[in-house]
């Protein structure tokens, strides 16, 4: 039987994965102060918007994580409808779970900055737009799999939910693309529209990829942790069968 | 009481190949439709709930919106998305209760050609809704979708919704809390038809040039073509155990 | 296929487990063409779990079951051909008449001209009379007819009756021996569970009780009581 869903024995990662914890929390630290400290002003913003552009590091930090989770969601429920082993169903499920905070955090932070920068908290941007179909998306896919009992039977379903949710999330993108943009591309000045851009420096450019890098490594840090319990789980599970017997 | 259950003489099989596929297509939706024809249960809710959900927009906007053009787009597509979940959880909701989908699934049928014809049987019920709902909105709010750009916008949409509602109403049928759930499943999922309706919808009827419209089918019909490519390789998984 | 020596039923260590309960644990038998195998057994042991594995509705979580020489966890959705299931529900349409649901059948498993065969099995199963009557209006004993009449309307080699004289009265319940034996010398490989112990032992050419999931046999009738 456990063959069936052969979770790795949990002590086995232990320690690395404390020293994982220990560079994710530094590269946190990092961030902070990049972003805080390090990072200059921007030239062109003053008064509220000036100290309010400093949360964008945090934005896109979390930006980041949540896509890694949209990304983890596919990979791993394409990796269990291939392969059938619930391992792949577990990385699925963490990725959700981790990107879905990350995602709300995005969608805060940028309400939060966007009061000072476009004068409300929030607008229909295809970005916005998109990112919170995205959560609530994954939210519907955390009650689904709730209803289930049998294991195989949710990765099953919970896979194809989440593939479609992969297929529909672009398209979001563009429809509500198609209905009107204000959101900033920071990088690129071709749209026009945008309100609320600010230039960039040399070491807004250097927090920018500290950020990245940081959020990166604190989520991967959080779905090692959330994996690692699955297999926990899992392990309970087949050593009760065993003990049924 | 004498029981001669042989008569084998009586039995032949036909060919299979894809003639026999679209019979069991054309079966199972005809046989959906003959049965909703008697009961009525599907349609008649839906269609009771999209005019009266058009009433109850009536009144909400009454005096408070200048044009009715502003919110009629949105309206249309709302309640197609709202009464579109009422009719499909009964698609396989009904086969669930009454103990059916064994017996669909026992057929020498292949899985796809089930979740075809429950399209098929879905397309017809959504059609007749609409069929009343456009008219319903040209009385109450004296805006006229009756447009071919509106109503090739609406059955490509419908398709795509459709396709993408009867697998998950598939999916939801072997979960505990199913009825509650499809909608929750189903509504962010078809955000870029929502969206991608109510443009198209606007552009008509705002009386915009007609090829600012394409754009917006094209959307669309790149959605139904992704969904249903998706629903025809994924919809083995749903049933593959039972 | 009608060789009485070849099984047309062969269920190899078969395990099934729900959750933590394990409702299967190394079920093995085979039925060969002509012979009946009726299984017996509390409620909630497992009967039913077999009957769906046999029948290709659930699948095993290990071991595997041939029907003829075909294995069913690779096989095509025609091996469906082969199976005719009476299930504990009737899988039928309760809008739709007793016509109606055959014919719905028919067309699902490719018969040609199905009208005869139609006709035939529900003249035979004495219900030729209710056939334009919607299922809904049928009583117990008519639904469960009918159910038997839409397994049999393929003429399927293998037949799987579970509790197949739930709801029936005396007389649709010598109705159905006299079905099972006609399947029976016709050369069918009947799989059956009951509660009836002694209807068992009438048609059973072996009789299996399921407890703690393996099977216990438990009598060997004599067959030249049939």
């Amino acid at each position: 039987m456990s063959t069936l869903s052969s979770p790795s024995r949990p002590g086995r990662w232990f320690k690395p994965l404390i020293v994982f914890d220990v560079i994710a929390g530094l590269a946190m630290v990092t961030v902070t102060w990049a972003g805080l400290l390090h990072a200059g002003d921007a030239i062109n913003l003053a008064g509220e918007e000036q100290t309010a552009q400093r949360i964008f590091y945090f934005h896109i930090g979390s930006n980041i994580a949540a896509f890694l989770g949209f990304l983890g969601s596919v990979v791993g429920s394409i990796g269990y409808l291939f392969s059938r082993r619930l391992v792949w169903d577990r990385w699925a499920a963490a990725s959700v779970e981790i990107g879905t905070i990350f995602g709300i955090l995005v969608l805060l932070s940028g309400s939060i900055w966007a009061k000072p920068a476009w004068n409300t908290y929030w607008t229909w941007d295809p970005r916005l737009t998109t990112a919170t179909i995205t959560v609530l998306i994954y939210i519907a896919y955390m009650l689904f799999r709730n209803g289930f009992d049998d294991a195989e039977t949710r990765a099953r379903f919970a896979g194809v939910y989440a593939i479609f949710a992969f297929l529909s999330v672009p398209l979001t993108y563009y429809s509500a693309r198609l209905f009107r943009s204000i959101h900033p591309i920071v990088f690129d000045g071709a749209n026009e529209e945008a309100q609320g851009g600010f230039a960039i420096g040399p070491t807004m450019g250097q927090t920018l990829t500290i950020a990245m890098i940081g959020f990166a490594l604190l989520f991967f840090a959080l779905l090692f942790h959330r994996v690692r319990q699955f297999d926990a789980e899992a392990r309970i599970e087949a050593l009760r069968e065993r003990f049924d017997e | 009481m004498v029981a001669d259950i042989s008569g084998a003489e009586l039995i032949s099989h036909r060919a299979g190949g894809i003639a026999a596929y679209f019979r069991h297509v054309w079966a199972v939706a005809e046989k959906d439709i003959r049965a909703e024809m008697r009961s009525k249960e599907v349609v008649g809710t839906m269609a009771a709930f999209s005019v009266l959900s058009a009433v109850v927009f009536g009144l909400a906007f009454d005096l408070r919106v200048p044009r009715p053009e502003l919110v009629v787009p949105g309206i249309l597509w709302v309640i197609v998305l709202f009464a579109g979940v009422l009719g499909l959880h009964r698609s396989f909701g009904s086969e669930v209760d009454h103990g059916t989908l064994a017996g669909l699934l026992l057929a020498p049928v292949e899985r796809s050609a089930i979740y075809m014809g429950k399209v098929v049987a879905n397309l017809v019920y959504f059609l007749i809704v609409e069929a009343l709902l456009v008219p319903a909105l040209l009385i109450l709010f004296d805006v006229n979708l009756l447009k071919p750009i509106v109503l090739l916008g609406l059955l490509l949409g419908t398709i795509g919704y459709v396709g993408v509602g009867t697998l998950f109403a598939a999916l939801t049928s072997r979960n505990r809390a199913r009825e509650t759930l499809l909608p929750v499943l189903l509504l962010p999922v078809l955000a870029p038809l929502f969206i991608a309706g109510v443009g198209l919808t606007s552009v008509i009827v705002d009386g915009r040039a007609g090829s600012e419209a394409w754009p917006w089918l094209g959307i669309i019909g790149l959605y139904d073509a992704l969904t249903f490519a998706a629903a025809f390789l994924l919809v083995d998984v749903v049933w593959e155990n039972s | 296929m009608n060789d009485r020596t070849v099984p047309l039923i062969r269920c190899e260590d078969v395990k099934k487990r729900f959750g933590h309960k394990r409702v299967l644990r190394d079920v093995s038998f085979t039925v060969s063409a002509g012979e009946v195998l009726s299984l017996v057994g509390a409620n909630g042991s497992g009967k039913t779990t077999l009957l769906r594995i046999v029948s290709g509705l659930d699948r095993p979580d290990e071991g595997e079951v041939w029907l003829g020489p075909v294995p069913l966890s690779s096989a095509a959705v025609g091996i469906r051909r082969y199976v005719g299931v009476v299930a504990h529900t009737p899988l039928l349409y309760d809008r739709l008449t007793g016509w109606e649901n055959l014919g719905f059948y028919a067309r699902l498993f490719d018969l040609v001209a199905p009208q005869k065969r139609i006709e035939h099995l529900l003249r035979t199963l004495d219900l030729w009379r209710w056939r334009d009557e919607a299922v809904r209006t049928y009583s117990r004993g008519m639904s469960q007819r009918l159910a038997i009449a839409r397994a049999l309307l393929h003429d399927p080699p293998v037949v799987i009756l579970d509790e197949p004289d739930t709801g029936l009265d005396g007389d649709s319940i010598e109705l159905l021996i006299e079905v099972v034996a006609q399947l029976r010398l016709r050369g069918r490989a009947i799989l059956t569970t009951t509660h009836n112990l002694e209807l068992a032992d009438r048609w059973g050419d072996r009789v299996f009780e399921l407890r703690s999931g393996h099977l216990h046999q438990l009598a060997c009738p004599d067959r030249s009581t049939y």
